[in-house]
């Protein structure tokens, strides 16, 4: 396996684990007897294990996509990871009913403390399944439901069977392909018609467990009218061998409805984090994806929205950030099926030492549409010689009286702005730390406080980090 | 207790700019240096600020006798009190004054300790007042689409803000007019102290009838050639550098 040089960052929040005793274990390797030992625990319906079968078949005839992306994914062994690791299926209502283990591992990361200051819910996956699931009673009681994939498929079939898959089909990808046939995990949520959920509901997702793959399933609908904002967060601790977090999620925005799903990935430096994200929006839906990428060795990530119905908006807000060893592919999918649909695209990358930053935007608009706007900006932010970053952006627009707008720029952090710094009695890392945040610091304003105040830290960390 | 320059050479890359610089400013003195351009004058600024172009080749700085290149990094010089006003300030783009001045001053303070948030905006408004800057100021990007005027009031404030031992001001008067100008030195006036020196470095003698120096040097290819008093620069404004250049060759 190919070796990466130790990442000089600080990885305090999530580098620590415990030793956890799994009840379940589907063990080392990917075979049908796999998926059916996940499908037994789980006590999936039919159409479930079949769904996951069909997704094991097309997920084996497929490539690897190393003809356009990373040959890095050529060192993810498959037969060397463990698909299915827990305590039991079923997640707690109360923290205190939560394994003493586990729950110290969400006290450290602060889950509890988050939950009881500003969120309306909170699940909290640990390897495979969600340790703990809980909504506020109020929030409860306006019909908004909030349970893990398992569950939302089980007990809530009318709604689930309806989308699940839909927006984003099996075969889409080879990771795609490879959660559907061992998913676990994940959200399940439904915000009836017209109700505006105040307070975010929260994901928190934990890999404790080495040699381990998370392929956790997401499924977020908001009806008629309705908004939320998702919010999901993880970590890891830092084993010699790599892990694999390969999630799907899809959402669905149907008339008029919003949801702002606000991701800060903070993996640790041994994870592979190849993630497909889509939400459908429908007439003046509007879906924003507001993605920030820290951690990591690789993340595949291009959040879309396909604008299915009349002025239906799309927004991706990205920040990348790539030091020694990372390489952060991400971008955005702009799909534009209907009329006067709208999207932004605002994504800041920035790359450190050997790390690699890459841009990847694809925008469609169709030949019959008119009135569709675009607007997209890429912006690379490099510190020192070494680091790389690429723009591949792909826009195609047919059609009459379509704009689509694209501007990018690379800039670097001189050696005189630096020293301009300095001379006013600032450490260099600290105006590395400054600057870094200063060529965010319009997109961070964009991250619900608790979340930017947070990703302020986790810049400054890595800056400290980055001077010698 | 003074800024004391001796014997100072410095070179950028194989050219010896500074050749041998003495000059002396005690505390409570305002010292201003003449000469054309391409003198030497700016280099002098840059490389008392620990400029990472400049190589010093020999000469010693002292600051109340602290060996200033014994501190390498120029961010150890600046907490240590110098202080340098940019004739070409950078634009630090999305970093707002505010927060730039306030990462200075936390600069100062010992770990652990938080700059009081009340207390600092307090103090950053008064400053602001006398140097006329507007309050919506502090939420603009550092120098970031700044007139010239608007960057040298931004230097002068953050020198006020951080209340440096000694100041050099670099063609703090470039770029300016009249009314600006009126401004600057009067803010650059009140700081005026007998705890404090300062070096304007200037091409005019424009400024130094708004900021009047208790000592004028003219500096002439690396080294300071003539001394005198504030006439000696109304001197050099009727009759230009040539005749200081050939009193410097004679003495040579």
């Amino acid at each position: 396996m190919e070796t990466k040089p130790d990442l000089n960052i600080d990885r305090s929040i999530g580098d620590f684990h415990y030793d956890v005793d799994y009840e379940f274990d589907a063990g080392i390797g990917l075979s049908e007897r796999t998926v059916d030992y996940i499908a037994d625990v789980k006590k999936d319906p039919d159409w479930i294990r079949d769904f996951r079968k069909d997704a094991l078949r097309k997920f084996e005839s497929m490539p690897m996509p190393t003809h356009w992306a990373s040959h890095d994914l050529d060192n993810i062994i498959f037969e060397n990871i463990r698909y299915y690791l827990s305590q039991g299926t079923q997640p707690k209502r109360s923290w205190d009913d939560v394994p003493e283990d586990v729950k110290r591992t969400f006290e450290r990361l602060g889950i509890p403390e988050q939950e009881r200051k500003f969120l309306a819910g909170v699940e909290a996956q640990f390897d495979s399944e969600a340790a703990y699931s809980n909504i506020k009673a109020a929030v409860g009681d306006q019909g908004v439901i909030f349970v893990g994939s398992t569950e939302g498929l089980q007990k809530h079939p009318e709604i689930f069977r309806k989308w699940f898959g839909k927006v984003i089909p099996t075969g889409d990808n080879k990771f795609s392909a490879l959660n559907s046939a061992v998913f676990s995990g994940g959200s399940f949520i439904y915000i009836p018609p017209g109700v505006k959920v105040k307070h975010p509901l929260q994901a928190y997702f934990r890999i404790n467990a080495e040699n381990f793959g998370q392929f956790e399933r997401t499924l977020i609908i908001a009806d008629e009218g309705s908004e939320v904002m998702y919010m999901e967060g993880c970590t890891a601790p830092k084993f010699e061998t790599s892990t694999l977090h390969s999630a799907v999620v899809e959402l669905v925005a149907l008339k008029g409805a919003k949801i702002q799903y606000v991701t800060v990935q903070n993996w640790s430096a041994n994870v592979f984090n190849l993630v497909t994200k889509r939400g459908i929006a429908h007439e003046e839906a509007e879906i924003k994806w507001i993605d920030c990428n820290i951690g990591s060795r690789l993340t595949m990530k291009y959040p879309g929205v396909i604008m299915k119905g009349r002025k239906a908006r799309g927004e991706v807000v990205s920040i990348a950030l790539a030091s020694d060893g990372q390489h952060q592919d991400t971008g955005a999918k702009m799909i534009h099926a209907a009329d006067d649909t709208t999207s932004n695209i605002v994504s800041k990358s920035i790359s450190i030492g050997s790390g690699r930053s890459t841009y990847r935007g694809l925008v469609q608009v169709g030949r019959h549409l008119k009135g569709c706007k675009n607007n997209t900006e890429c912006d690379a932010l490099l510190i020192n010689t070494e680091s790389r970053t690429d723009t591949y952006p792909a826009i195609t627009v047919r059609g009459k009286e379509n704009a689509c707008q694209h501007e990018a720029s690379v800039s670097k952090i001189s050696a005189e702005q630096i020293f301009y710094m300095q001379q006013r009695g600032i450490s260099e890392g600290a105006a590395m730390s400054l600057a870094v945040n200063g060529f965010v610091n319009d997109l961070v304003q964009q991250f619900p406080m608790e979340y930017s105040v947070e990703l302020k830290r986790l810049i400054d960390l890595e800056m400290e980090g980055s001077v010698g | 207790m003074s800024l004391n320059i001796q014997n100072l050479h410095a070179n950028i890359g194989e050219r010896e700019i500074l050749k041998g610089l003495n000059l002396e400013i005690p505390k409570g003195q305002i010292h201003a240096i003449m000469g054309k351009n391409g003198s030497g004058k700016s280099t002098l600024a840059k490389v008392m600020a620990g400029h990472p172009d400049y190589e010093v080749t020999a000469g010693e700085v002292t600051l109340d006798g602290l060996n200033l290149f014994e501190m390498a990094e120029p961010d150890e010089r600046a907490r240590a009190g110098l202080f340098v006003a940019f004739q070409y300030p950078m634009e630090i783009p999305g970093v707002t004054i505010a927060n730039f001045i306030r990462a200075a001053l936390q600069a100062r303070l010992p770990k652990g300790e938080e700059l009081d948030a009340v207390e600092y905006y307090e103090l950053l408004y008064k400053k602001m007042e006398l140097l006329k800057i507007p309050r919506n100021f502090t939420s603009r990007a550092v120098n970031e689409g700044f007139s010239g005027g608007e960057k040298k009031r931004c230097e002068v404030l953050q020198m006020a803000m951080l209340n440096p031992v000694y100041c050099v001001l670099d063609e703090t008067d470039s770029g300016l007019d009249i009314d600006a100008l009126k401004i600057v030195s009067e803010g650059v006036n009140a700081m005026r102290s007998p705890e404090r020196g300062m070096l304007v470095i200037t091409h005019y003698q424009r400024l130094l009838d708004y900021i009047v120096p208790d000592v004028v040097h003219v500096m002439v290819d690396g080294r300071i050639v003539l001394s005198g008093d504030k006439s000696l620069a109304l001197k050099l404004e009727a009759n230009g550098y040539d005749w200081v250049e050939k009193e410097a060759l004679q003495q040579a």
